[in-house]
């Protein structure tokens, strides 16, 4: 090896070597967890094949998590996008108070998901809270919003598009400065509309930066459970228990770690597959250099 | 392009702007009035810090503020050497298995350390490092992020200035030094935001890792703190909510241009 090479590797070393530990180990350690018992009285667990996985097949729980975080990622992720490139257009436009509107639109974001939830448990609260209030006053009767399953998976969905849209506002607003302002003035000249130029000029070339968020959101929906902690506990009945939660609970509310590396993996997969999917397409049509 | 707006559309993007503001100008209006009024708005209403210094006595949020600061200082400062070097490595270096090296470094960016919490958990307790500050930030500090956009940054010095350095008989940490560090202080300053936001709002790694007044940053403490034997006394409860999250609503509100631009800078890779 080239003296260059060692100097390269040596820059690298301390960064491999956490990598490693906190990264790439524990997805490994996941996987070997997944087919062993937890661990008892610190003797390793016993090599159980599929029993986790078979576990999970019947965990009501687990199949609850699941179909609660994909209607919880479809129901935030398209509507906290369209929001943010709403928001990036207003902000990015002459339009008056467009200072005030961006601070008002970026605030949630430097705000910690635990104090969000707060407010907005504040703000749901029977009787109590600003909504009650509201509707009240509209001569609606009172409802208990995050204590009915009906209701309460809705509720913490608002929490999460309020904390994120202004998030992925920024990244439409960094584009839409990028792009060229000769392309408006060429379309003003052509006698193009503001929609058409919108929908046939700034949509196509703001694609990348709609894919990136789209991945980013997705990995947000499956990582930031933050709110469900303070707000609900997964409750009531289960309603609003998301897969990462659901890890929580099992990890280290019952201590069954063995089974909570089971439930890992699949997390794992679902992230892996956004990871493959931003890969696959970026090669396509959404790139344009 | 900065098209004039109709009124109609003016409107709709203050409506929602309001909208947007709304749980935050209602959480203020909360902690600053006594709880009576926390309901009732009139404008009369006076203000009072009572609801503050309740919160601040009835739990030792000092100390969290301090476990807060002492987190993010430690991860921030050690993020900014770790990859730099590595970030270095990768725009500059030429060696076998580098490109290898890279994917698995891009692995953090899908698979981040919140997910990875039962495994890590473990690796903590094998260390013997539960329940300590140094246990919230490790995961955390070898950031793909950050040897990302360094290394993107990076790349886009001149190798002229890299050789005249070199030509003059610096080493290759002093080229780093005197070079590439100075040049890419604007994503540093970027990068440095946007970490001291993640790092001082992080909640479930900690809550899982820490389980004592010693070690607990202010996002735990105030979990603690409201879901303990405060009954539902909301005054209080919003005004160690927003107290929490105050140092960084304050810098932001101060340094709004920053704050954005930097979350731009970071965003764009």
């Amino acid at each position: 090896m080239s003296r260059n090479a060692i100097h390269g590797w040596l820059l690298l070393l301390p960064a491999a070597a956490l990598l490693a530990l906190f990264t790439h180990w524990p997805v490994v350690g996941t996987l070997w967890d997944s087919f062993h018992a937890t661990t008892r009285a610190g003797k390793p667990g016993p090599f159980v094949g599929l029993e986790n996985y078979q576990v999970m097949v019947s965990d009501e729980v687990f199949w609850r998590s699941l179909t609660n975080n994909l209607w919880y990622a479809l129901g935030t992720i398209p509507v906290s996008i369209a929001l943010a490139l709403l928001m990036a257009l207003w902000v990015n436009s002459a339009m008056r108070g467009r200072t005030w509107l961006r601070m008002a639109f970026f605030t949630p974001t430097v705000l910690p998901m635990i104090a969000v939830a707060n407010i907005w448990l504040f703000f749901f609260t029977p009787q109590y809270g600003l909504l009650e209030q509201v509707t009240t006053a509209l001569g609606m009767s009172s409802r208990n919003w995050l204590g009915d399953p009906e209701t309460a998976l809705a509720c913490v969905m608002v929490v999460a598009i309020w904390k994120e849209a202004g998030f992925f506002m920024i990244f439409y607003l960094a584009a839409l400065q990028s792009i060229a302002p000769s392309l408006a003035e060429a379309a003003a000249i052509e006698g193009a509309s503001r929609s058409y130029y919108f929908r046939r000029v700034v949509f196509p070339l703001l694609m990348p930066t709609t894919l990136f968020v789209l991945v980013n959101a997705v990995i947000n929906s499956f990582r930031l459970v933050d709110h469900i902690v303070v707000m609900t506990k997964g409750g009531p009945n289960n309603a609003t228990s998301l897969l990462l939660f659901h890890i929580y609970q099992v990890g280290f509310s019952f201590w069954d770690t063995g089974y909570a590396a089971a439930l890992t993996v699949v997390l794992l997969a679902i992230l892996a597959a956004a990871a493959i999917g931003q890969f696959v397409f970026l090669d396509k049509r959404v790139h344009y250099q | 392009m900065r098209a004039e707006r109709g009124l109609l559309e003016t409107a709709a993007a203050w409506l929602l702007g309001v909208l947007w503001i709304l749980p935050l100008a209602y959480a203020v209006w909360t902690a600053f009035h006594p709880p009576e009024y926390s309901v009732h708005f009139t404008p009369l209403a006076p203000l009072s810090l009572e609801n503050f210094r309740r919160a601040w006595e009835a739990a030792p949020f000092a100390r969290y503020f301090v476990n807060s600061f002492a987190l993010v200082t430690m991860v921030l400062a050690s993020q900014l050497v770790l990859c730099t070097l590595a970030a270095y490595a990768f725009a500059r270096y030429e060696f076998r298995g580098k490109d290898v090296a890279f994917l698995l470094v891009l692995v953090q960016l899908m698979i981040m350390p919140d997910v990875l919490i039962v495994e890590n958990y473990r690796t903590m307790s094998r260390l013997g490092i539960l329940d300590s500050i140094p246990a919230i930030g490790l995961p955390y500090v070898a950031s793909a992020f950050g040897i990302f956009l360094l290394r993107q940054t990076f790349k886009t010095v001149p190798r002229e200035l890299d050789e005249a350095a070199r030509v003059e008989g610096a080493g290759a940490l002093q080229v780093l030094w005197k070079v590439y560090v100075p040049l890419a202080r604007p994503v540093y300053l970027a990068y440095g935001l946007v970490s001291v936001s993640y790092h001082w709002n992080n909640f479930l790694w900690p809550l899982i890792i820490t389980n004592s007044v010693a070690s607990r940053p202010v996002t735990v403490g105030l979990q603690v703190f409201s879901s303990g034997d405060q009954g539902i006394d909301w005054s209080v409860i919003t005004a160690a909510t927003l107290m929490t999250s105050g140092p960084l609503l304050v810098a932001f509100l101060l340094f709004q241009r920053q704050f954005v631009q930097s979350f731009m800078r970071a965003g764009i890779r």
